[in-house]
């Protein structure tokens, strides 16, 4: 009986090409949205996520924030020496301070940033070197004028296909010799460009350029076998003494792990894809309300066959079974050709942005599942409509 | 099988609508056709015969009386089982021939067989046996807008035949015709009655019903008389 309905389903849909497509077409763009929308949420989540993890994994930032009391205590290098030495599991800890500069050599400048640290961060970062050295004990220890360069800064100040190694660059006033050139760290969006930076020993930084012993914030990289909240607390706990907080008094510096900043944007994108794949899904619904309009256009205009058909003894239950097969393939050929739609707007749009393109099976078979349930769903109704005819009526019908 | 008559109507009446508003159509029909008959019904416009047939071809009805067909009573059967009765006993001819448009002469042929899950290779040769019988058998892949009027009532015919059914309801089958397309379809379906089909046909030209064997007249919801046509010499 199924294998008659769509029979004559497939053979109706090939008599009206024309009205059949357009009658699917918003199906058709109901699931390419849908698609194309998750496809993309999956892209631009998985580019955050990659940028972030940029940042290294198991890494804490500790950064001094106001107190209720508006007071702002920043950090120093003893706090650096508390964390490493007092908790279990640190694997390593770097202070890092940081100011604008212009970077000049050879008569060509820049804008661009200095960053004092130490070996520290770069392993607490994950930071590789490209060319040249990292800072030896002694460099660090008297903070000598040498650093270690960023990409950007050796492609806009420095000729191509000559190293950087070994030249002087001048930081403001400061003259200083150029050890090594980092490895590109990408840069996390709103946070300017990572590798526009310069690297210099932290005392030296702190000294010739800050004027001061503070410490903007602490890189603290764990090892893995210990987990996120457990070293929060115990960070937490230990600056809580260091700096004096009676219970009830709120923290006067905050703590932000990369897989929490990971988790929370994985979450608001998710969030949004949800939001904007649901609008999509309107118009899948308004697409089985057209399905149900010409569905219900097409019983009325075949009420002689109708009529015909139940005269040579269509059951009522077949003629349903036939108008609601009808929808169904019709929402299933939209749903195929949207999911076609879909995958080439989403490839498109992917490489347009410059993103990752990243095929989900899972939305793809759910959107096919939803189109066949839209065809069931209005399909219902004018197919009811269809089998309650009366077939003296129905054969006399114009 | 039953040995009494084919179709029997014992005191059918049927009324439309209700109260003040309603018209009785029929009024108490009594008629027998045995097997092997064939049955012109005439009469008036609002006599009683279309509605005669719509309860005989089981589309419709009666609201009072018994109608017994094949010794089964019909009135007494649901909806469904009066579509299966009309898919296994029954073939129809209308008037406006009602075939399906863009659909060629054999699929139309096919379609009662499509309903009986007949497969489709032998649904396939009997559609075209049928064909070949009413002599259209090269016109099968024709649609009905590329056949003419006669060609169309013979696909018409050939559609009611394919499931070889115990009687063949024809309503005015010549009413959209030409006289000499008219006559050649009596002919053709006296041929088929002298084949054993017992034949039901509604018509309003004596010339037509005189094919018959027997001739029914209606008059006020009533059998008024009956009597027998040339078709019993023939």
């Amino acid at each position: 009986m199924l294998g008659t309905s769509l029979l004559l389903a497939f053979r109706e849909i090939r008599r009206h090409l024309m009205r059949s497509f357009l009658t699917t077409l918003g199906i058709i763009i109901g699931v390419a949205a849908v698609i194309t929308m998750v496809s993309l949420g999956r892209s631009v989540t998985a580019d955050i996520s990659d940028q972030i993890s940029s940042l290294g994994s198991n890494v804490f930032f500790v950064f001094p924030i106001e107190g209720d009391r508006g007071q702002f205590r920043p950090f120093d290098e003893r706090d650096v020496v508390a964390v490493r030495e007092q908790i279990a599991g640190v694997k390593s800890v770097a202070g890092q301070v940081e100011a604008n500069v212009t970077a000049i050599h050879n008569g060509q400048d820049w804008d661009s940033k200095v960053e004092g640290v130490n070996n520290d961060f770069l392993d607490a970062r994950g930071i590789e070197i490209d060319e040249g050295r990292r800072f030896t004990e002694a460099e660090m220890e008297a903070g000598a004028n040498v650093c270690i360069i960023g990409p950007t800064v050796q492609d806009e100040i420095f000729l191509p296909n000559q190293s950087p190694i070994g030249e002087r660059l001048r930081l403001n006033n400061v003259d200083c010799q150029v050890i090594g050139v980092f490895a590109t760290r990408g840069s996390v969006g709103g946070n300017g460009d990572d590798d526009n930076s310069v690297l210099m020993p932290l005392t030296n930084v702190q000294r010739r350029f800050t004027g001061n012993d503070n410490i903007g914030y602490m890189s603290v990289s764990y090892d893995a076998s210990y987990d996120s909240a457990t070293m929060t607390n115990a960070i937490v706990n230990l600056m809580r003494e260091r700096r004096v907080l009676l219970d009830g008094q709120a923290n006067d510096f905050d703590i932000v792990d990369t897989a929490q900043i990971n988790e929370t944007v994985q979450a608001t994108v998710g969030t949004m894809t949800v939001m904007v794949a649901a609008i999509a899904a309107i118009s899948l619904v308004v697409g089985g309300v057209g399905i149900m309009n010409i569905m219900l256009v097409s019983v009325t205009e075949r009420t002689r066959e109708i009529g015909i058909r139940l005269a040579i003894g269509a059951l009522a239950r077949e003629v349903r079974l036939q108008f609601l097969t009808e929808a169904v393939v019709l929402c299933c050929f939209g749903g195929l050709v949207g999911i076609l739609l879909g995958f080439v707007l989403s490839y498109s749009l992917a490489s347009v942005l410059g993103f990752a393109f990243i095929f989900d099976p899972g939305i793809n078979v759910l959107s096919f599942v939803v189109s066949a349930l839209i065809g069931i769903v209005f399909g219902y109704f004018p197919a009811r409509r269809a089998s309650q005819l009366d077939p003296i009526e129905a054969l006399r019908h114009e | 099988m039953s040995t009494g008559p084919l179709i029997e109507l014992r005191g059918i009446t049927k009324t439309f609508g209700e109260g003040a508003a309603a018209f009785q159509a029929l009024k108490g029909v009594n008629l027998s056709i045995e097997r092997g008959d064939f049955v012109a019904v005439m009469g008036p416009s609002g006599s009683g015969k279309s509605t005669t047939m719509n309860i005989l071809g089981c589309l419709d009805q009666p609201t009072g009386g018994v109608f017994r067909f094949m010794g089964q009573e019909v009135q007494s059967l649901t909806k469904d089982q009066r579509s299966l009765l009309r898919r296994r006993y029954l073939g129809f001819v209308f008037q406006g021939f009602n075939l399906l448009a863009r659909t060629t002469a054999l699929e139309n042929v096919e379609l009662p067989l499509l309903y009986r899950g007949t497969p489709k290779a032998e649904r396939r040769a009997a559609a075209m046996r049928s064909l070949e019988r009413v002599g259209l058998g090269p016109w099968a892949d024709h649609t009905p807008a590329e056949l003419s009027g006669g060609q169309q009532q013979r696909v018409a015919i050939a559609r009611a035949l394919v499931t070889d059914p115990e009687v063949l309801l024809a309503d005015e089958p010549t009413g959209n015709l030409d006289s000499e397309r008219s006559i050649e379809i009596m002919k053709f379906l006296r041929e088929l009655n002298q084949q054993g089909i017992t034949i039901l046909m509604v018509t309003h030209e004596p010339e037509m019903a005189a094919f018959a064997k027997t001739i029914v007249h209606f008059k006020d919801g009533l059998v008024e008389r009956i009597e027998a046509g040339e078709g019993i010499t023939a």
